[in-house]
């Protein structure tokens, strides 16, 4: 289909009836199920610990200092990614490309921190088979990070597209959709990383 | 998204960072289990709060959006509710 083709079809597009695009409303309900999962992680690992006699404290195995530092990148790149998206709405190109690739290095630099933490704890003999404390630490964290590894993968490919021009003061509804996943993804570390690491 | 004013992004990350700093020193002080994890639980919820409302726009976004999202939280608040309930209450 040609752009032309495509174009003639987005502006006959039906408006949607809640005044939300359906991409936007789209992604808002994959994070509503997204919530109920990690509802589910999460309360799992309260009942577990209410249930359980004792409980090691986290910060005699986790480096929490560490984690806090963690922390932070993912709320830098969060702030960097609410910049791109108020920056190709001002029609800023320029520093659309900048902060979304400054997103894309903060997500890259929390995995990279979080595969240092694993191996190392996984080295001092703390695996998920140790403990049920070990369990739930790793069913939990690597959840997260496998939905940080799927949105370092779609912010490439959103960055990617915006290096090839494809986004708009107009059109950029994309940058938006990623923007709900990363801000998501973040809302739920600053979760994880209170009871998982300072209770 | 509705049309709103700008919210000052650096403000919210200078609490957002504020808020975690304060987080971890709060975690080290020797106060009673429950006020630590109270307090802890606190913070984050504020954290979490702006996230949503500033960053993810939700403050300025429709109120169906709003409708929605408050849903899934009432459901995850009645999960996770049974399961603590679970262990609190007194087994028949």
């Amino acid at each position: 289909m040609s752009s032309h083709a495509i174009a003639h079809d987005h502006a006959l597009e039906p408006p949607s009836a809640t005044g939300i695009p359906h991409d936007k409303m789209g992604m808002w309900v994959f994070l509503c199920s997204e919530v109920m999962f990690f509802t589910g992680l999460i309360g799992s690992y309260i009942v577990l610990r209410f249930a359980s006699p004792s409980w090691p404290h986290p910060g005699n195995t986790l480096n929490i200092w560490l984690t806090a530092l963690n922390t932070f990148i993912l709320i830098c790149s969060s702030v960097t990614m609410v910049k791109a998206l108020e920056s190709v709405r001002n029609g800023d190109l320029g520093k659309l490309k900048l902060f979304l690739s400054m997103t894309l290095l903060g997500g890259a630099i929390f995995l990279s921190i979080q595969a240092y933490e694993y191996r190392h704890l996984l080295h001092a003999g703390f695996n998920p088979h140790v403990s049920l404390f070990g369990s739930v630490f790793y069913t939990t964290t690597g959840f997260h990070g496998f939905h940080v590894f799927c949105g370092v993968v779609c912010m490439a490919f959103v960055t990617g597209k915006a290096f090839l021009g494809k986004y708009t003061q107009a059109h950029h509804q994309g940058v938006e959709t990623i923007g709900l996943y990363w801000h998501f993804v973040d809302l739920v570390w600053i979760i994880l990383f209170t009871i998982i690491y300072l209770f | 998204m509705a049309e709103h004013g700008h919210p000052n992004y650096l403000t919210i990350f200078w609490i957002l960072l504020s808020v975690t700093i304060v987080e971890v020193g709060y975690s080290f002080m020797k106060v009673p289990r429950p006020v630590l994890i109270g307090g802890l639980v606190a913070l984050a919820g504020f954290k979490a709060l702006l996230v949503a409302l500033y960053f993810m726009h939700l403050k300025f976004e429709r109120k169906a959006l709003g409708v929605i999202v408050g849903s899934t939280l009432i459901l995850g608040v009645i999960l996770v509710s049974v399961g603590i309930g679970e262990h609190i209450l007194p087994r028949p």
